[in-house]
């Protein structure tokens, strides 16, 4: 049986984990590929980087991060943020990234999601949706959640799918950085609009979040802080997501 | 022992070459190549894939002499060669997936997409998935029945003779997730991603 997956992600800046935690053992705790290692040893079903690096001179450093964690980390490396152009995929590929998650580009310019698809196929190319609630649907943003476009988060989930996009991350602005749960109606929507898996992102405080995310029909389950403050480990989550019946790995 | 991953700009190997060589570490040489003297004169060669089975083949068949060099690697010479992902589906006669595309026709069978029972199934099949080992096979060695691999494909590989399928998995249907024919192993789960599991599998291999 498929086993419901739970992703941590790590932001990271300048090639540094944003406010990660002193964990036990841990040298240093704004180290990412020590963070992903950690993760990858408690059970983590993929990895996840979201590059918040601003300026562009810094931008280099992801690659330098995904390089090192690939060398160490034997499990699913989705990389994500500031990703441009088939070209930027192509990097982060190489550098050892499995996934590439794209959003603002995807808006602006759904060829990309086309071309790369096609190009290393369904695979590697994960649609990052960032939604926020208006009247009875949802609209996307982009650049971080910070523009708003007027497109309808169900219309653009399917032609993302149509596009060639192997899994859509969707996030609820609504509900990023609340710590009280997912966006159930809008993962669940979206879920049964698309033939391909979602990733339930934004809002995560305790682990029933985590329970419902799944039985919204979400794939899998993403989510930072409550990991990365040390309020729960992964190992954790998915017991007790095993306790709730969701199937999990074990 | 010298051990060869073909690279024919099949997508994305840098996770097959990370595995390989954490799993190597200085034991083995491994080469990362498509010069064909070198993957003739190989002990066991890797065969990643990713990507659509058209565009694999294609990839293959664009260098010149590599489906050659690779079929007397494996059906005159009778090396071990293993196959990930595409790389085991492209051992059949024919696949599906964009178009009707001549495969390598190592092991007689045919690659379909998945039925997803009328969308009740989401496609790809992305995950971590349980293995049901339904035959002894040398990269299985010290691998418990039932462990856990990270899939994520579209299609499955249908062979012939179920007597090559080494272990399936659960998903719409009974998919084929290993198979074992003499020298030939693949399976359609990637063991480079498959945590410390994954890697025993390649190391089952590069010790054969």
């Amino acid at each position: 049986m498929l086993k419901n997956r739970i992703i941590p992600c790590l932001d990271v800046k300048n090639g540094r984990v944003v406010k990660g935690i002193n964990f036990v053992d841990l040298k240093d705790a704004g180290d990412p590929v020590e963070q992903a290692k950690i993760y990858s040893d408690g059970g983590a079903d993929e990895i996840c980087f979201l590059d918040i690096t601003a300026s562009n001179e810094n931008r280099e450093t992801i690659y330098d991060v995904v390089k090192e964690t690939s060398k160490k980390c034997f499990v699913p490396l989705t990389v994500g943020g500031g990703v441009r152009s088939v070209e930027d995929i192509n990097k982060l590929l190489n550098c050892g990234a499995d996934k590439v998650s794209i959003n603002t580009a995807a808006v602006q310019n759904p060829s990309v999601v086309e071309e790369s698809s096609k190009k290393f196929g369904s695979q590697c190319i994960v649609v990052a949706i960032d939604a926020k609630k208006n009247g009875n649907t949802w609209e996307i943003f982009t650049h971080g959640g910070r523009k708003e476009t007027g497109i309808n988060a169900i219309e653009f989930a399917l032609k993302m799918e149509k596009s060639g996009a192997g899994e859509l991350l969707v996030t609820s602005m609504d509900k990023d950085g609340t710590q009280s749960g997912y966006d159930i109606e809008l993962m669940k929507t979206i879920s049964e609009s698309v033939n391909i898996p979602v990733i339930a992102s934004g809002g995560v405080g305790t682990l029933d979040h985590l329970v419902d995310g799944i039985k919204s029909g979400a794939s899998a389950v993403l989510a930072a802080s409550i990991f990365h403050y040390g309020t729960y480990s992964v190992n954790e989550a998915k017991q007790y997501l095993a306790s709730k019946d969701i199937p999990v790995r074990i | 022992m010298n051990v060869t991953i073909v690279d024919y700009n099949s997508g994305n190997i840098s996770s097959v070459i990370n595995s390989f060589t954490e799993v190597a570490k200085g034991t083995v040489n491994l080469e990362v190549t498509s010069d064909l003297k070198k993957i003739k004169s190989s002990d066991k060669v890797v065969l990643p894939g990713q990507g659509s089975f058209k565009s694999c083949i294609d990839a293959l068949n664009s260098i010149n002499g590599l489906t050659d060099t690779l079929s007397e690697f494996v059906m005159i010479d009778k090396k071990p060669l293993f196959g990930i992902c595409v790389g085991l589906q492209m051992f059949a006669n024919v696949g599906y997936e964009e178009t009707e595309t001549k495969g390598l026709g190592w092991i007689p069978g045919k690659v379909s997409k998945i039925d997803n029972k009328n969308g009740r199934y989401k496609l790809p099949h992305i995950g971590w998935n349980q293995i049901n080992i339904v035959k002894d096979s040398k990269i299985f060695k010290d691998i418990e029945n039932n462990s856990h691999m990270y899939f994520v494909h579209s299609y499955e590989f249908i062979p012939e003779d179920k007597n090559v399928i080494s272990a399936t998995t659960d998903y719409s249907s009974n998919i084929v997730c290993s198979v074992e024919k003499e020298n030939i192993f693949g399976t359609q789960f990637h063991p480079e991603k498959s945590d410390k599991i994954g890697l025993k599998i390649i190391e089952n291999f590069m010790r054969l």
